[in-house]
C-alpha cells in the first residue's frame, strides 16, 4: 500500500508520518509537494501536521488553495483513505472536506503533551483495530484546536457516528462534545488534532497510534481481496 | 485605484478566547464599563481601476478566503484612491 505524504511550506511533521509508515507500519510512502496535480499513484493520503505557510490569516487557510488540494479532493471522491494530523485537520476543514472551524485554545496556550483519548467509533476504516471504547494515549501539540461547529452540524456528527476520538477525563483546548477527531460522512476523510503518528513505537512513550495506520492497510487489504 | 478595507470579526456565537483575555485585563486595569472585547482582523487591499464587479469580486475574496464563514462575519469599505 502506497501512502503520500503531502509536504507543504511549513509543514512539521512529515518526517513523522513517513517513519510512521516506513519503519513502523512496513508500507511505502512518498512526501509529495504542495505543487503535485496528480495523486493517482496513491492508495491513501496523509496530510501532517505544522504551520503550513506559517498559519498566516488562518490555520491551513492557504494551504486549502495549494494546487495539490483539487488533487485531495478528487482522491477523497474516489472514496481512497485521507488522513489529516494538527495542521493537516485544520486544512481539511478549510477545504470544505470536513465541517466546522478551529478556534485558538481556550487557554490561550499552546499545548504540546500526551492526552487520553476515547475511540468513540471503532467501526470506520482507520479504526477497525481498536476495540469499541478503547482509551488511547497520543500526544496533542496545538495552539488551535479548539474544534467548532453550529447546533446542526453536531447533530449530524452524532447522528452518523461521524465523531471517532474524544479527549477522555479532560478536555485540553474547549473543544465542543470534547471533539479530538472527525470523519465525513462517507467515512474516508478522518481529521483530528492528536498526532498518531507520534504514537507509534514504546520508544516514543506510546505505540497506541500504530493501530490507527493499520487499521487503514487492514481495510485496503480486505477491500482489494474481495476485488481481485 | 480603490483602497479596500475589510474587517473580520467572530460571529457573535463564537465564544472570542482572546478577547476574553483582553477583558479581564482591562478590568483589572480598573475599566470597570468594558462589558465586552471583541478581536478581530483589518486587511487593507488595493485594486486596480479596471476591476468590473468590484462588490462581487470582493464578496468572493473574502467569503473564499479572508473570511471563515463558519465562524467569522465580514464587512467592507470601499474609497476611490490616487496611486502614490
Amino acid at each position: 500500500m502506497k501512502f503520500a505524504v503531502i509536504v507543504f511550506p511549513g509543514s512539521n511533521c512529515d518526517v513523522d508520518m513517513y517513519h510512521a509508515v516506513i519503519d513502523e507500519l512496513g508500507e511505502e510512502a512518498e512526501y509529495v509537494w504542495h505543487d503535485e496535480t496528480n495523486l493517482d499513484r496513491f492508495d491513501a493520503i496523509l496530510l501532517p501536521g505544522g504551520f503550513s505557510f506559517g498559519d498566516y490569516l488562518r490555520t491551513g487557510a492557504i494551504a486549502r488553495f495549494s494546487p495539490v488540494m483539487n488533487e485531495v479532493v478528487k482522491a477523497a471522491e474516489l472514496g481512497k483513505p485521507v488522513l489529516g494530523v494538527c495542521n493537516g485537520f485544520q486544512i481539511l476543514l478549510e477545504a470544505g472536506l470536513l465541517p466546522g472551524a478551529m478556534r485558538r485554545n481556550d487557554s490561550l496556550k499552546f499545548i504540546c503533551r500526551p492526552v487520553l483519548l476515547e475511540v468513540k467509533n471503532s467501526n470506520t476504516m482507520f479504526t477497525n483495530q481498536y476495540a469499541p471504547g478503547e482509551i488511547i494515549e497520543i500526544p496533542i501539540a496545538h495552539g488551535e484546536g479548539n474544534y467548532y461547529c453550529d447546533e446542526t452540524t453536531l447533530a449530524k456528527l452524532k447522528a452518523n457516528n461521524q465523531i471517532v476520538f474524544t479527549y477522555h477525563n479532560e478536555n485540553p483546548n474547549g473543544s465542543i462534545e470534547n471533539i479530538a477527531g472527525i470523519m465525513n460522512k462517507q467515512g474516508n476523510v478522518l481529521g483530528m488534532m492528536p498526532h498518531p503518528e507520534r504514537a507509534v513505537a514504546n520508544l516514543l512513550g506510546s505505540h497506541d497510534g500504530l493501530k490507527l495506520f493499520q487499521s487503514i492497510v487492514n481495510q485496503w487489504r480486505e477491500s482489494h481481496a474481495i476485488k481481485a | 485605484m480603490y483602497k479596500v478595507k475589510v474587517y473580520v470579526t467572530l460571529k457573535e456565537s463564537v465564544l472570542d478566547p482572546q478577547g476574553t483575555a483582553v477583558k479581564k485585563s482591562l478590568r483589572m486595569m480598573g475599566y470597570d464599563d468594558v462589558n465586552d472585547v471583541r478581536i478581530g482582523k483589518y486587511m487593507e487591499l488595493t485594486i486596480g481601476e479596471t476591476a468590473d464587479q468590484l462588490d462581487a469580486m470582493i464578496e468572493e475574496i473574502c467569503s473564499k478566503l479572508l473570511a471563515n464563514p463558519v465562524i467569522e462575519d465580514y464587512r467592507y469599505e470601499i474609497e476611490e484612491c490616487v496611486p502614490q
